[in-house]
């Protein structure tokens, strides 16, 4: 087990924990650079869309995960972090423009939202968000003129700087690009948690009442978590267009925010290691299960059978594992191995026993 | 010539209203079933303060039971005698639930308990289509094709059941909440669990059996909708409708509920008539978004200010 030595103050407040720490992110962040050199096109690709879904687990992370506001609606938010980026690549602005106002724009819708949203709690906000982003679905339909529709719309290749990005023709640039923006969030939200405002983030999360006694404006914080997170989840949502090319009112659906608020379930509340935890489950899931059926179905004579729904049965199934035994998620799993080794012989089963609290209600009747 | 003018246009007057009256009775039935759904989620908050995010899915899975049972290509019951077998299966189903899963999460934060009944819906919905398939059914029962004549307006008797059914049980359910000890128990069990033990409520047994009552309870709302119209694997998502009905009526209130379905019930077929393609289906979303924006606790409120 490594003791950390503290001299200094600022050891608490650093961004990482020691050098060592900091070198293992460094390989990390090499190796998957990398991952052109040690990849083929296609797994390429699949990186690719778990980073994308990592982006937009974060940003609801820092919502659902740090704020304690539960959304069911971010789909509203990466469908029109989409459509703003393409709208203003078709009114010919530049990419390096385009892309951040879209996230920016996306968190002024996120405020709007908020507005409405910060008198109502829990599940009130899930049904809130929920009908929010099943209303997205068809105000894209009825804003034709501007999104296409129904019919959709199409989005090629940018450049920055005279570089070609495009899915298709340069997976390679694109995969950098979303690398960039993935690990520009990371940073910036590993920053905020450690400044005064991540930190009444979770006082916000944890309890109201005493982050209010504490001196911490509830609504403001509330507002610039939805600022934050609706932006990061739209810069998400341009990207998952531009990696899926085209695109129209139903690529969003509702079904998208339940399966990303799922995913940072799966992955760990709470941490931001979940967010990309949860993001190679759901982004590998559909592969492995395709995989899977074909060796199940070689295995009987040959034949692949295709089950409508499995999918999403299976992701259920995980979820329902996952909330029952492990409920901080695969973080939390790896943070009890890891323990179990650093402490080894002397990890105790109760040692990460979270506090259970009893029910009770503001209802009168 | 200007009498004649006279009589066409107080015909189309009768006709409108006809109409109208036709658009009312079965936007009122089609509201009851969303009403049910909405009892469903009521009495799970009532008396343990979660939200079933399932319960749409339960009342597909009730459908899909019956008409396994009745249905002649399944095992061809007569239906008076599935009925009771498909409630107590339901009812046996939700009471399983709770006492295999729901009662883990003891303790556990509301969104723990939300996200594992949008899993659960999931996992309804994939193994509904894996037994019965994906296609739309339609449950075999007397009342399909009866009529009932009343004073020019054509109603279908299975419209008529709905809403009679759906009134009973609401009542029903009303007074066991209000009046009986057990009902009582239920309530404060979802007040204040700690408080209730100390009471002497057995809070376990009370979270189980309001478990199995909100299973029968979709249950009846699968079969009355299973009667009206076909079911298959996704019918379930209309439980989201089912959410704007409860949360205008109030989470905490079964009038409320009911109440709250009716009007969305209501609504949607006049929407749909009078207002333009495509902004009409929004009609129910954008009453739940204005409910919640102004309302944020549901029309018939019971929240006052929360106490440190």
């Amino acid at each position: 087990m490594r003791i950390v030595f503290k001299t200094d103050y600022m050891q608490d407040i650093r961004p990482w924990k020691d050098g060592h720490q900091l070198v293992l992110y460094l390989i990390l962040l090499a190796v998957v650079a990398a991952a052109p050199w040690w990849l083929d096109d296609f797994y390429l690709g699949e990186l690719t869309n778990v980073l994308i879904w990592a982006i937009a687990g974060l940003g609801l992370m820092v919502l659902t995960g740090y704020t304690g506001q539960v959304s069911l609606g971010h789909a509203a938010f990466l469908a029109f972090g989409c459509y703003a980026n393409v709208i203003l690549l078709e009114a010919g602005v530049p990419f390096l423009i385009a892309f951040p106002l879209a996230g920016i724009l996306t968190g002024i819708a996120g405020v709007t939202v908020a507005i409405p949203a910060l008198r109502l709690h829990g599940i009130y906000l899930a049904i809130f968000t929920m009908a929010l982003s099943i209303l997205m679905d068809d105000v894209i339909v009825l804003a034709e003129p501007i999104t296409g529709g129904v019919g959709g719309k199409f989005i090629g290749g940018v450049d920055i700087f005279g570089l070609t990005i495009d899915r298709w023709g340069t997976p390679v640039h694109f995969f950098w690009l979303v690398l960039v923006v993935a690990v520009l969030v990371t940073l910036g939200f590993i920053n905020l948690l450690r400044a005064p405002l991540g930190r009444s983030f979770i006082a916000v999360r944890d309890s109201e009442v005493s982050a209010q006694a504490m001196g911490v404006d509830i609504a403001r914080t509330k507002m610039i978590s939805f600022a934050l997170s609706c932006a990061v989840t739209g810069w998400a949502g341009a990207l998952m267009g531009m990696f899926s090319g085209a695109f129209n009112n139903e690529t969003f659906s509702v079904v998208i925010s339940i399966q990303l608020l799922m995913m940072i379930v799966i992955g760990g509340l709470g941490s931001i290691h979940g967010a990309f935890l949860g993001a190679i489950i759901v982004g590998f899931l559909p592969q492995f299960l395709s995989i899977s059926k074909e060796y199940v179905g070689a295995l009987f004579g040959g034949n692949t059978v295709a089950i409508p729904g499995l999918e999403f049965g299976i992701f259920g199934m995980i979820l329902i594992a996952f909330i029952l035994f492990e409920p901080m998620g695969m973080y939390g799993r790896w943070l009890k191995i890891r323990t179990w080794f650093e402490l080894f012989p002397f990890y105790r089963k109760d040692m990460f026993k979270r506090q259970k609290s009893y029910l009770k209600t503001e209802r009168l009747r | 010539m200007a009498e004649g003018d006279e009589e066409c246009r107080a015909n189309r007057y009768w006709e409108v209203k006809l109409d109208n009256a036709q658009l009312l009775i079965s936007g009122l039935a089609n509201g009851c079933v969303y009403g049910l759904i909405a009892l469903g989620f009521v009495l799970i908050y009532k008396a343990t303060e979660a939200v079933n995010f399932a319960q749409g899915d339960f009342m597909m899975l009730g459908a899909f039971v019956t008409i396994g049972l009745t249905n002649t290509e399944y095992m061809g019951l007569p239906f008076w005698l599935a009925l009771p077998i498909s409630l107590g299966i339901m009812g046996a189903l939700g009471y399983l639930l709770d006492r295999l899963i729901i009662r883990r999460l003891f303790g556990e934060s509301q969104t723990a308990v939300v996200i594992l009944t949008i899993a659960l819906g999931f996992v309804i919905r994939f193994v509904a289509g894996l037994i019965w398939g994906h296609e739309p059914q339609t449950l075999q029962n007397p009342l399909a094709g009866k009529e009932v004549r009343f004073g020019g307006l054509v109603l279908g008797m299975e419209d008529v059941a709905v809403i009679i059914v759906t009134i009973l049980l609401t009542w029903a359910l009303y007074v066991f909440f209000s009046r009986t000890k057990l009902g009582l128990a239920m309530q404060g069990a979802s007040q204040n669990q700690l408080a209730a033990y100390y009471m002497g409520v057995p809070v376990k047994r009370v979270q189980g059996f309001i478990w199995g009552l909100a299973g029968v309870v979709a249950g009846i709302a699968g079969i009355l909708f299973a009667a009206k119209g076909s079911v298959d694997p996704t019918t379930g998502l209309l439980g989201i409708k089912a959410f704007a009905a409860a949360v205008i009526g109030g989470f905490g209130s079964l009038p409320g509920a009911l109440a709250g379905g009716l009007i969305v019930g209501v609504i949607e077929p006049f929407a749909s008539r009078y207002i333009a393609a495509g902004y009409s289906q929004i009609a129910p979303y954008a009453l739940l978004l204005a409910v919640l924006i102004f309302r944020p606790n549901g029309l018939f409120s019971q929240v006052r200010v929360k106490k440190v």
